[in-house]
């Protein structure tokens, strides 16, 4: 229980570090880009909204720092980020909380899978070491230094096409309206299959690899030559005593990579136009709509804390030892 | 420019060395590892590239012509843009812009983590509580999109820039894998011999400490590199860097606006991405050659030997080795016999 006390409070802090962060950004450096945006709409702009914008990007200048930042913080408390521009006039939190579902839906899911079938052949290649396993990891090596991006440019036109099943950009069919029934969700699935194969293709060779590593570190300890000599089956020694202790920095080391992965994954949205939180930020970048932006960045680190504690509780339930104390 | 020319004079000297004097000595051995070697002279092959690629380059990269998107020839090797720019010229002047924003920002980075991370492993106590939770807040926060943020918020950011802002938001790893080292290096006798003997704290951490770190170091920063190249590559390819100047990710944001893929253009995005992967190869070949240069265990050819009667086994770390069929044959008999015995 400490040890989950003890990470709850990091990310809060972390959380915390994050929202300063963003305070700071507009505020530090030079040029103020939302003053001109907010005079291109003159007139178009509700008074709030404008106030809100000011309160965001530190415009106001007369307040003190201290109560600009304590502005701020109420804010984003009440889930104001502010007005995008590009979707003018929706405010930023419908436009994320539009495309959310999508990116966790594509990206969680496959980040999962990817971390599963990585570990399972790093298990098999760090176990059967010089077999022809290991001809894997100079391919794996390879593939791992493809951008995300560069290869869903690729997979787009070699498998997409007007007489493939795989279609080249979108979420879901045009014609169709965002709901619960099946020729939605079909069309949806449909559509995120090559965004997700790339991920998936790009992302494991990581997982293969750094457990490949510790397989091998763990095989030449002394309780596996313990589990050899009692005559174990091979396949016991290899999961429940090798694998189960390999897997805990794998499991943690995938916490914190996750801020990369999610980096790289959001670049397979910009090139498949997949309606996501990355094609958001891809769009707000193309029209310098620093509102948007911000909130992208945002919406991102939260999730990203969230998918680490979860990450964390796994590992509380992986590892005995964190629980002792408890 | 001083940045990636004093990388070049430092690396290339050990690639050839290979062939001229193998294992003379103990700092070379490095490089006879196959994987090392290899990295390091594609790398160098790289480094040359963004040296005199402006120089040798046929075409000037911006200049226009009437070949309009032509697919490979003896004239235009990669092909031309849809404004008839000549894609293999784009290719060499970009690969300095790559070189020397991948190779400034690992520096920025490696120092930050050095100073970061030893200071917070040695100091201890309080300092290490800031620090540490300064390294794994980094850590944390995606950086791909802070790093978006901050180039675009900054007005016409060039080379320079992206390369200051990638470096200092891309430390934490380091800093986090050197303060675990250092924490298990300061306990060590030698240290405790050296701190007993009266030498600054300073020279404790120059001369004891980090000639040790040095390996974690090195693949740190080429791990700092890596991801300094596809971070800039990702900013020039969502067109946020300023797209006057050349590099592998400008190529392929002209690609992907021009709609390069609807034209059936593979000539245009095929090569940047091929050099990327290779160049990131090259250095993921480095940092494996350093990781089993430092834990031979990780040496991934097991090697082969052979008994007496010329069955091949497999020796492996941690495992006895195993002879084939005979015995393993022979095994269950036995355990047969003494169960119908019991």
């Amino acid at each position: 229980m400490k040890f989950l006390l003890q990470r709850v409070a990091f990310y809060l802090f972390t959380a915390w570090a994050a929202l300063t962060i963003n305070f700071f950004i507009p505020r530090l450096i030079p040029g103020d880009p939302v003053t001109s945006l907010i005079n291109k709409y003159q007139g178009q702009i509700s008074t709030e909204a404008i106030q809100s914008l000011y309160v965001l990007f530190g415009l106001d200048k007369d307040a003190s720092l201290w109560s600009q930042y304590v502005d701020y913080w109420g804010q984003v408390f009440r889930g104001d980020l502010g007005l995008s521009f590009t979707f003018f006039p929706t405010p930023v939190a419908d436009v994320l909380n539009q495309s959310l579902p999508w990116t966790i839906a594509l990206v969680g899911l496959t980040t999962l899978a990817s971390f599963a079938i990585g570990t399972g052949l790093g298990i098999l290649a760090g176990w059967r070491r010089g077999s022809w396993l290991d001809g894997l990891l100079p391919v794996t090596t390879f593939l791992s230094s493809i951008p995300y991006f560069w290869l869903g440019l690729l997979a787009i036109t070699l498998l997409a096409g007007p007489d493939s099943i795989f279609p080249s950009s979108g979420g879901y069919e045009p014609g169709l309206v965002p709901s619960w029934d099946g020729a939605f969700i079909g069309s949806a699935i449909q559509h995120s299959l090559l965004p997700a194969i790339t991920i998936l293709i790009s992302s494991v060779s990581g997982w293969i690899l750094s457990m490949r590593n510790m397989m091998v570190t763990v095989a030449s300890e002394d309780y596996i030559t313990v589990a050899h000599a009692k005559g174990l089956p091979e396949k016991r020694v290899m999961m429940s005593y090798a694998a189960r202790n390999a897997l805990l920095p794998n499991v943690s080391g995938f916490a914190l990579s996750l801020g990369f992965i999610v980096g790289g994954t959001l670049l397979v949205e910009i090139v498949f136009s997949y309606p996501g939180i990355g094609y958001n930020l891809f769009q707000a970048v193309g029209s310098k709509d620093y509102p948007l932006m911000q909130g992208v960045f945002l919406v991102i680190t939260l999730s990203v804390l969230v998918a680490n504690l979860i990450a964390d509780v796994a590992y509380l339930l992986l590892d005995p030892r964190t629980r002792k104390e408890g | 420019m001083s940045a990636p020319t004093s990388t070049v004079t430092t690396v290339s000297p050990e690639g050839p060395a290979v062939e001229a004097k193998p294992a003379k000595r103990r700092r070379l051995r490095f490089v006879a590892n196959g994987k090392a070697a290899t990295g390091l002279i594609v790398l160098g092959f790289f480094c040359l590239i963004a040296i005199i690629g402006p120089w040798i380059a046929p075409y000037d990269p911006s200049a226009r012509s009437s070949d309009l998107i032509q697919p490979p020839s003896s004239e235009h090797w990669f092909g031309t843009t849809h404004l008839g720019q000549d894609i293999f010229s784009q290719m060499l002047v970009g690969t300095r812009g790559v070189m020397f924003v991948g190779l400034l920002a690992g520096l920025v980075a490696t120092a930050l983590s050095i100073l970061i991370g030893v200071s917070s492993g040695f100091l201890g106590g309080a300092a290490d509580e800031g620090l540490s939770a300064l390294s794994n807040v980094f850590l944390v926060i995606p950086a791909l999109p802070l790093i978006i943020i901050v180039a675009s918020t900054i007005p016409g950011a060039g080379d320079l820039m992206v390369a200051l802002v990638i470096g200092f938001t891309s430390w934490a790893w380091g800093a986090r894998v050197l303060r675990a080292q250092t924490l298990s290096l300061r306990r060590r006798d030698y240290v405790e011999a050296a701190r007993a003997t009266g030498e600054s704290t300073w020279r404790i951490i120059t001369a004891e400490i980090m000639p040790n770190l040095t390996a974690i170091i090195a693949s740190s920063f080429v791990g700092t590199v890596i991801f300094a190249i596809m971070s800039e590559i990702t900013l020039a390819f969502i067109g946020i860097s300023t797209i006057s100047e050349w590099n592998w990710g400008t190529i392929l944001f002209w690609a992907q606006s021009q709609q390069a893929l609807a034209q059936g253009a593979w000539w245009w995005f095929v090569p940047a991405g091929l050099a990327i992967a290779i160049l990131g190869t090259a250095l993921s070949l480095i940092n494996f050659g350093i990781d089993e240069f430092v834990s031979p265990r990780l040496r991934s050819s097991g090697h082969h030997h052979k008994t007496k009667d010329g069955q091949p086994i497999r020796m492996r770390v941690g495992f006895t080795p195993i002879l084939p069929k005979p015995e393993q044959n022979a095994t269950p008999v036995v355990r047969k016999k003494k169960e119908a015995a019991a």
